[in-house]
């Protein structure tokens, strides 16, 4: 990525370098929100959405430099793939989880 | 077919010296399957996604039993994770070797991360067993159920994970970095990662969130 190399064969492969960046950022995002949890030094709410946000940058961290995924032609079906799946994801669980919610909202005003 | 679809993906690649260390038709062949395994990965997000709502909507309903507060150990699901982030790391290892053609690495490498895999499951082995033991079963609640719905489905594939590994790295030293093992070394990449990425879900929504 940084170095002059063929831009396919880090984007595909990875390297060393590209590995390494990958782990320590993975190290540094799972040890602040186990860090808050374990000594809780802000509220429950702001606790809450860092860690949600540190994992979703986690995610995104492994996508790209553990799963290599990228915007070269090579990725593209991938990307797509994963596009899609995430799509379905976000339907199925956000969809899933607002009815039960509601549900069980409605049974308990009765 | 294959070749049919994989030529716009595949058209940057010519004239890269790269592309001769392979035999050609083999190498998109190769490709073909790992954008196949990848599609399967897609799937499997989705049967996660779907306990994941699951475990979501009966994360509350605790009987009268202990919740997550009660049971979690925020140490030691450090040490699972920590086990698991290594694991993965060690994998990246294994495939640099493997692109430099350096059997003897792949093989050390992959050695590694077997025992990271293996560590984390006998954790959540354990884990499970103190649960059970204490009367905290899956069929004490339908939190409980869920818990180990959950993170016992990432276990089982986790477990599917070291089979794999353990027979490619007897493939690997019987036949050598062959372009096949290169292909199955490369979707065995992709589903250990996976797993990792799955893992970042379960410590954050199952042991954080019922922390928090």
């Amino acid at each position: 990525m940084a170095n002059s190399h063929h831009s396919h064969d880090d984007s595909s492969h990875g390297s060393f370098k590209s590995y390494m960046i990958g782990f320590v950022l993975s190290i540094i995002l799972t040890a602040i929100p186990f860090g808050l949890v374990m000594f809780p030094t802000i509220s429950k709410v702001a606790t809450l959405w860092v860690v949600l946000i540190f994992a979703i940058v986690q995610v995104l961290v492994h996508l790209v430099y553990f799963l290599h995924l990228d915007r070269s032609a090579a990725q593209r079906n991938s990307v797509v793939a994963f596009a899609f799946a995430t799509l379905v994801i976000v339907l199925l669980v956000g969809l899933s989880v607002w009815i039960m919610f509601s549900i069980h909202t409605a049974m308990m005003a009765k | 077919m294959s070749n049919l679809v994989f030529d716009g993906a595949k058209g940057h690649d010519h004239g890269h010296d790269h592309d001769h260390e392979h035999d050609h038709g083999h190498h998109d062949a190769g490709e073909m399957k790992i954008y196949g395994f990848w599609i399967y990965l897609m799937t499997d997000c989705i049967l996660f996604a779907s306990i994941f709502a699951i475990y979501a909507v009966l994360v509350n309903n605790v009987a009268g039993g202990p919740s997550g507060h009660d049971i979690f150990e925020l140490p030691y699901v450090l040490g699972e994770t920590a086990c698991l982030l290594l694991s993965s790391i060690t994998y990246g290892f294994a495939m640099l070797a493997m692109h430099k053609g350096n059997k003897a690495g792949v093989l050390g490498w992959l050695f590694i991360t077997f025992l990271f895999g293996l560590g984390f499951i006998g954790m959540e082995v354990n884990e499970f067993h103190t649960l059970v033991s204490e009367g905290y079963g899956p069929n004490r609640s339908g939190f409980l159920s869920a818990f180990f719905t959950l993170v016992g489905t990432h276990g089982l594939h986790v477990t599917s994970g070291l089979i794999w590994m353990a027979i490619l790295m007897y493939q690997v030293s019987k036949h050598g970095l062959t372009g096949a093992n290169q292909t199955r070394l490369s979707m065995l990449s992709l589903f250990w990662h996976f797993l990792d990425v799955v893992w970042i879900c379960v410590f954050t929504v199952v042991y954080l969130m019922g922390t928090i």
